[in-house]
């Protein structure tokens, strides 16, 4: 069938079942907006910038199993969208990026609206194309595709130059792909395998540290198995929330820079630690010398072999993909003879137990002032623990990890490798239209939602009825907060003046705006925003200022070196 | 540590930024870099001289193998191999400095492949630490120019580097 490199494009991602295209207009891409405009099985969603086009997509990713979507312009289209390409790097999104580019014979010469794309990118995608010939437009997007959901999931972005989607090319979508330069790994090496699980068994104080490559790879279940098998506790990344239920006894909280006292306690005194795709990040670990001080063994599960040994050594690496390792090692548990030794393990709970009665995560509650970890306790409550929880960066994202108890996988999503101001509404976006009629909560603080604010009026444009629970603290809070401790309570432009009137910002648009000043009217507030199903309710909380994260452990610290509270200052 | 490290990968437009990029990105050295097509032209193959302890050595490897277009990695230098590299050298050649310079070149088994009447250019091949005596072996101020292609591997015996 002999079509237009557009007309291929668009029924290229109607193949991969692509149910919305997150993106904005411009020159390079008209032919296929026109495209767009003449079908109904992709729909189209229209932001305000850019980079929250890539946010979006890259939440219907996080929150569903399916590949992102997005599509820019040349130039400026591009450029604005890397933020948003880099943040899902990070954190190892899959998604296909569609990007408009000059005509073939206009690269190179400065062109109108003009970047060097692939170039640009290079850096924060697992890979890019250029399309140089209508007839390899459904044969790469195809590979995109491929390559974003496979191994070590990421972004992928297809740059097509406008000429290519006005040639015409005979269309057939490729029913398979295989690439000799990509083969991921999917069964793990059996001799390590059966290594691990003898350690497992002979373990005295066992741990298990699971991160987002267990949501990446929908394997929620058999972590679950995998641990009350062992009857060790488990703690998960800030990526990890909801890979293992939080309310459950056997959770010891999130660990690293903001972690919980007993899960970070338990990673440096236990004897056989086994890394459940997660990577080992520097928030995680703190001071590696300082975590290598005390021997254990440590087992390591990831897709990527360049994740593993890469900031801590390990004794048992595993490459494979976690669905098929962790089956593989739940076989060998299940087969085995030996069990897991109760005795020692019920000294080791002895001591958990003891870490746990610290109650890090106690503050000081107050009648006159909110206080921010308050707000989200109350959202936990309201929501019955059920709702998708999208946040930005700062205080407020790391009170939201540690106050809302996440029991299922995809329901948490934030930047944790990027650590991306401004991803709060997007993420909202793609998450409520990934699951209509679904609780969706935005917690963002006052200075990460004025980085895409303008999304308000896409939420508008397509009835998503949000509910934005702004911790507004008056201050860049975590940036105030290194201050108080580093600096010297030197609170050099971390202080916000003129901020808008939030609710009456959020009726200007078309939405509902609440202000809450009294501890009191929260739980009131928050229940009548979730009454409100149609509406998007943006709730300016006017929390604490004062307020700081605790845990802490400082930067170049030991992992147990942790500040609890102010007093410990 | 000195290691010498091969690399198959798709013979395509860009497939070489990625590789450098990789490198300056992730602050890895890289002290020479070659690349040309193999017999097969739809693939290209590398030769890296990179230093650095075993543990950058492990993950310039891993992130190598990463790459979507990279078909495979080996460390040549983990087992016996040998390495060669070309240089061109350009210096001034006259009066009695002539046959000296040839002198020299002939015991480096070097040929000259162009004169006038007060230049040689001298080809000579080796390993690195020849081609660095050859340059030391001569007069510094007769050296016009030097070019050199860096240095390309290959696994001795049956040690073999293919699809
Ligand atoms: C202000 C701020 C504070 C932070 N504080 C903390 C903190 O206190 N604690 C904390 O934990 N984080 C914290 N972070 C986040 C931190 O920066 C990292 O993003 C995070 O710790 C990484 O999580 P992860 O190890 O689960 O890895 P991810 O980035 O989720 O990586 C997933 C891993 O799983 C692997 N994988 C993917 N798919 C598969 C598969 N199919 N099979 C096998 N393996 C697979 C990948 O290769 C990768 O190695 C903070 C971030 C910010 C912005
Ligand atoms: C785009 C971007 N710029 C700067 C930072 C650095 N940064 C991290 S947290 C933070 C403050 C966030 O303030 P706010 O959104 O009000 O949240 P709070 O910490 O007060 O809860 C800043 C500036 C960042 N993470 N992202
Ligand atoms: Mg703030």
């Amino acid at each position: 069938m002999l079509l237009t490199g557009a007309e291929i494009v668009v029924r290229c991602l109607a193949e991969e079942k692509v149910e919305y295209v997150f993106g904005y207009p411009g020159g390079a891409v008209l032919y296929l907006y026109d495209e767009l405009f003449k079908q109904d099985a992709v729909r189209h969603v229209l932001v305000r910038h850019e980079q929250a086009a890539l946010h979006a997509a890259d939440a219907y990713s996080r929150s569903t199993d399916r590949v992102g979507v997005a599509l820019v312009t040349s130039g400026p289209g591009v450029t604005n969208a890397i933020t948003g390409i880099a943040t899902a790097y990070m954190d190892s999104i899959p998604m296909v990026i569609i990007s408009g580019q000059v005509p073939t014979a206009a690269i190179g010469q400065d062109a109108f609206q003009e970047c060097d794309t692939v170039g640009i990118t290079r850096p924060c995608v697992k890979h890019n194309f250029l399309v140089k010939d209508a007839k390899d437009i459904a044969s790469t997007i195809k590979k995109a595709f491929y390559i974003a959901k496979t191994g070590r999931p990421g972004p992928v972005l297809v740059d097509i130059p406008k000429d290519i989607t006005i040639a015409k090319a005979e269309y057939e979508y490729p029913k398979s792909v295989t690439m000799r330069s990509y083969n991921p790994i999917i069964k793990g090496h059996q001799g390590q395998i059966k290594k691990a699980v003898q350690l497992l068994l002979d373990a005295k104080r066992p741990m298990i540290y699971a991160g987002g490559g267990v949501i990446l790879s929908d394997c929620s279940e058999q972590l679950t198995k995998l641990v009350r098998t062992l009857g060790a506790p488990c703690t998960n990344t800030l990526m990890g929330l909801g890979a293992y239920p939080a309310t459950d006894k056997q959770f010891v909280g999130m660990l690293g820079m903001h972690g919980n006292y007993e899960a970070n306690m338990a990673m440096q005194y236990c004897d056989v630690l086994i890394a459940v795709g997660a990577r080992f990040d520097d928030r995680v670990i703190g001071n590696p010398a300082d975590f290598a001080r005390i021997a254990r063994k440590i087992i390591h599960i990831d897709i990527d072999p360049s994740s593993i040994s890469k900031r801590v050594k390990v004794d048992v690496p595993i490459v494979g993909n976690l669905p098929d390792v962790l089956d593989d090692i739940l076989r060998l548990l299940d087969g085995s003879a030996d069990r897991p030794d109760q005795e020692a393990l019920g000294e080791w709970w002895k001591q958990i137990e003891e870490w746990r009665r610290r109650d890090c995560l106690k503050y000081k509650q107050s009648d006159e002032i909110i206080k921010p970890q308050f707000v989200i306790e109350k959202l936990w409550e309201v929501t019955k623990g059920d709702a998708f929880v999208t946040s930005d960066v700062g205080q407020h994202q790391m009170w939201a990890a540690q106050y809302y108890k996440f029991d299922k996988p995809r329901r948490w999503l934030n930047s944790g490798g990027l650590g991306t101001m401004g991803v709060g509404i997007p993420y909202g976006i793609g998450v409520q239209l990934a699951h209509p009629g679904s609780p969706v909560a935005v917690v963002t603080g006052e200075g990460s939602v004025q980085m895409n604010i303008q999304e308000l009026s896409t939420c508008k444009q397509y009835r998503i009825p949000l509910k934005i629970c702004s911790l507004n603290n008056r201050y860049l809070g975590m940036v105030r907060q290194w201050q108080e401790i580093i600096h010297g309570n030197r609170y050099s432009e971390s202080y916000m003046d003129s901020l808008p009137d939030f609710p009456k910002l959020a009726e200007a648009y078309g939405h509902i705006g609440m202000r809450i000043e009294k501890p009191g009217d929260v739980e009131g507030a928050l229940r009548e925003a979730f009454k409100r199903k149609n509406d998007l309710v943006f709730l300016d909380f006017q929390v604490d200022q004062t307020e700081n994260v605790y845990p802490m452990v400082m930067g170049g610290k030991g992992l147990t070196d942790m500040i609890l509270s102010s007093e410990d200052l | 540590m000195r290691h010498v490290i091969s690399v198959l990968i798709e013979n395509e437009a860009g497939a070489l930024s990625r590789v450098s990029g990789l490198f300056s990105a992730r602050g890895y050295n890289i002290e020479s870099l070659t690349v040309a097509p193999t017999e097969d032209v739809s693939l290209s193959r590398m030769t890296i001289i990179s230093t650095g302890s075993d543990d950058i050595i492990e993950q310039i490897t891993k992130q190598l193998n990463k790459l979507i277009e990279v078909v495979k990695v080996v460390d040549l230098s983990e087992a016996a191999h040998v390495e060669r590299e070309l240089m061109l050298i350009k210096v001034r050649a006259t009066g009695k400095d002539r046959e000296e310079l040839k002198r020299v070149a002939d015991i480096f088994r070097g040929r000259i492949i162009d004169v006038t009447d007060s230049t040689y250019v001298i080809e000579l091949t080796g390993n690195t630490s020849k081609l660095d005596s050859f340059v030391g072996a001569i007069d510094a101020s007769l050296i016009l120019e030097t070019v050199r292609t860096g240095v390309c591997g290959i696994g001795r015996g049956d040690r073999i580097l293919r699809l």
